[in-house]
């Protein structure tokens, strides 16, 4: 299943926390051997992980962390506008209307379709709180898997070469992108939605708060 | 027409020049969107707090003298959040909330709310919030309906706040770049989205991002807004015509 977590509630799941950032320290500095941070306890944390940011995570059956990616707002910092403005053309990306995934990461024993979990989950996400689009920085050569599971970015730019290219690009946040998502990967509209409805508390009844 | 409304309440905002200014405005908005009240207000930013609203100032100072900033879910739930959210979904358990929320109801507040959590740049936060007396299906009908222009509109007056508290009296300008400069000439040369990003050889979706950014930076409502803008302030020059002087 997927929850969403902000940062100051990971502690709330530690064996879940435990393993998605040790999943990152296995993908970026073990697989893609990035130059990241990995801490005492061996979890890959950026500077951003401290701003609070919320991450997307798959769960597994035994409470561990299958995949995930972490979400902020675009009007704050982030990652694009403070590490990869040459690849947007100079523009800083700045819109209430748009939220910026990274750290998008499967688990070395991910199954099939936690990706599409992630992308649909996250199209749910920003058409609950009104965005329009999804900035993300990730390896040019995951395009393909995007393009399968049916949430096709539109890449801004690129550099790098060979298997270090990154890019960075746009996903759309509509209805459309969601239901493609849905109909590739099989997961029906309705789960994604409980997935949601999950993690964000439900309205209390007006008796409630007069009492 | 609503949304020629809500432009021409943005460009008043931009107009702005104090924070009394500010607090006239947002009972401008107030009035349109219908709403028992709204409120704006920034977290000890230069180690003082600005804020504009609607309430009573009796209500305001109770506040303050109760010190339930500390107490309030409203305050509590948004603080480490950046997502908009309804009142009704924040934590309410304290008795000593629900008392505050009797108090403020008393004071003329309504029993609905919407927060949007504010985040800038350099970590400063605000909270922007519409208040409102009536039903829940009623509510959450106006806040579906309204979400993305509330979303719009509570950050606008987040930046015209801060060219107040910061002095910059200039409408904003300066930050388009040059790629959002093109993005918009071509627009207010009457040509389609998709001549555009042909035009500039970038996709669409990245067209659609660099509008967005640019209509953020200007303060406008929407796409047609953010070319109005532009040309009347000489960011962007029709072609034919003379550059300003």
């Amino acid at each position: 299943m997927i929850r969403f977590v902000y940062a100051d509630q990971l502690s709330l799941y530690p064996l879940l926390a435990d393993s998605m950032f040790k999943d990152r320290a296995a993908q970026f500095r073990d697989r893609l051997d990035w130059e990241v941070t990995v801490d005492e306890n061996g979890w890959e944390v950026d500077e951003y992980d401290r701003l609070n940011p919320l991450y997307i995570i798959w769960e597994n059956a035994e409470g561990r962390h299958g995949g995930s990616v972490r979400i902020m707002p675009t009007v704050g910092r982030i990652m694009t506008n403070e590490h990869f403005l040459d690849l947007t053309g100079g523009v800083t990306i700045r819109s209430p209307l748009i939220w910026e995934c990274t750290r998008f990461c499967l688990a070395p024993d991910a199954p099939v379709g936690v990706a599409a979990a992630l992308l649909a989950a996250g199209v749910e996400l920003g058409l609950r709180f009104g965005l329009e689009q999804a900035l993300g920085v990730i390896y040019a050569k995951t395009i393909p898997i995007y393009r399968r599971i049916g949430s096709v970015p539109e890449i801004i730019g690129m550099k790098g070469e060979g298997a270090d290219r990154i890019a960075v690009g746009l996903w759309p946040v509509s209805v459309e992108a969601r239901a493609e998502i849905s109909r590739k990967a099989g997961i029906p509209l309705s789960v994604i939605a409980r997935w949601f409805d999950a993690s964000f508390p439900a309205r209390i009844a007006e008796e409630r708060l007069a009492a | 027409m609503e949304t020629a409304r809500l432009e021409a309440l943005l460009e008043r905002l931009q107009t702005t020049k104090s924070i009394d200014e500010l607090q006239v405005w947002a009972h401008e908005l107030r009035d349109f969107f219908g709403v028992t009240h709204v409120f704006y207000h920034t977290a000890s930013l230069k180690s003082e707090q600005v804020g504009a609203f609607t309430y009573s100032l009796e209500w305001a100072r109770h506040y303050i003298d109760k010190d339930y900033r500390s107490i309030d879910p409203v305050v509590l739930g948004a603080q480490r959040r950046f997502h908009p959210m309804d009142w009704k979904t924040l934590d309410w358990s304290s008795p000593a909330a629900r008392a505050m929320m009797r108090e403020a109801m008393a004071h003329g507040l309504g029993n609905q709310g919407w927060s949007v959590p504010i985040w800038g740049p350099h970590g400063e936060f605000a909270l922007f919030c519409l208040n409102h007396t009536t039903d829940d299906a009623s509510w959450e009908t106006f806040t579906r309906k309204n979400g993305k222009d509330i979303l719009v509109v509570s950050h606008l007056m987040h930046e015209q706040a801060m060219r107040i508290i910061n002095k910059e009296m200039d409408e904003p300008t300066a930050e388009l770049s040059p790629r959002e400069r093109e993005t918009l000439t071509q627009l207010s040369l009457g040509q389609s989205r998709a001549e555009v990003a042909d035009a500039l050889q970038i996709s669409e979706n990245t067209l659609r991002a660099y509008i967005d950014s640019a209509r953020h930076k200007l303060g406008a409502l929407n796409v047609t807004h953010a070319v109005a803008l532009a040309l009347a302030r000489g960011i962007i020059v029709p072609t034919g015509a003379l550059p300003k002087y």
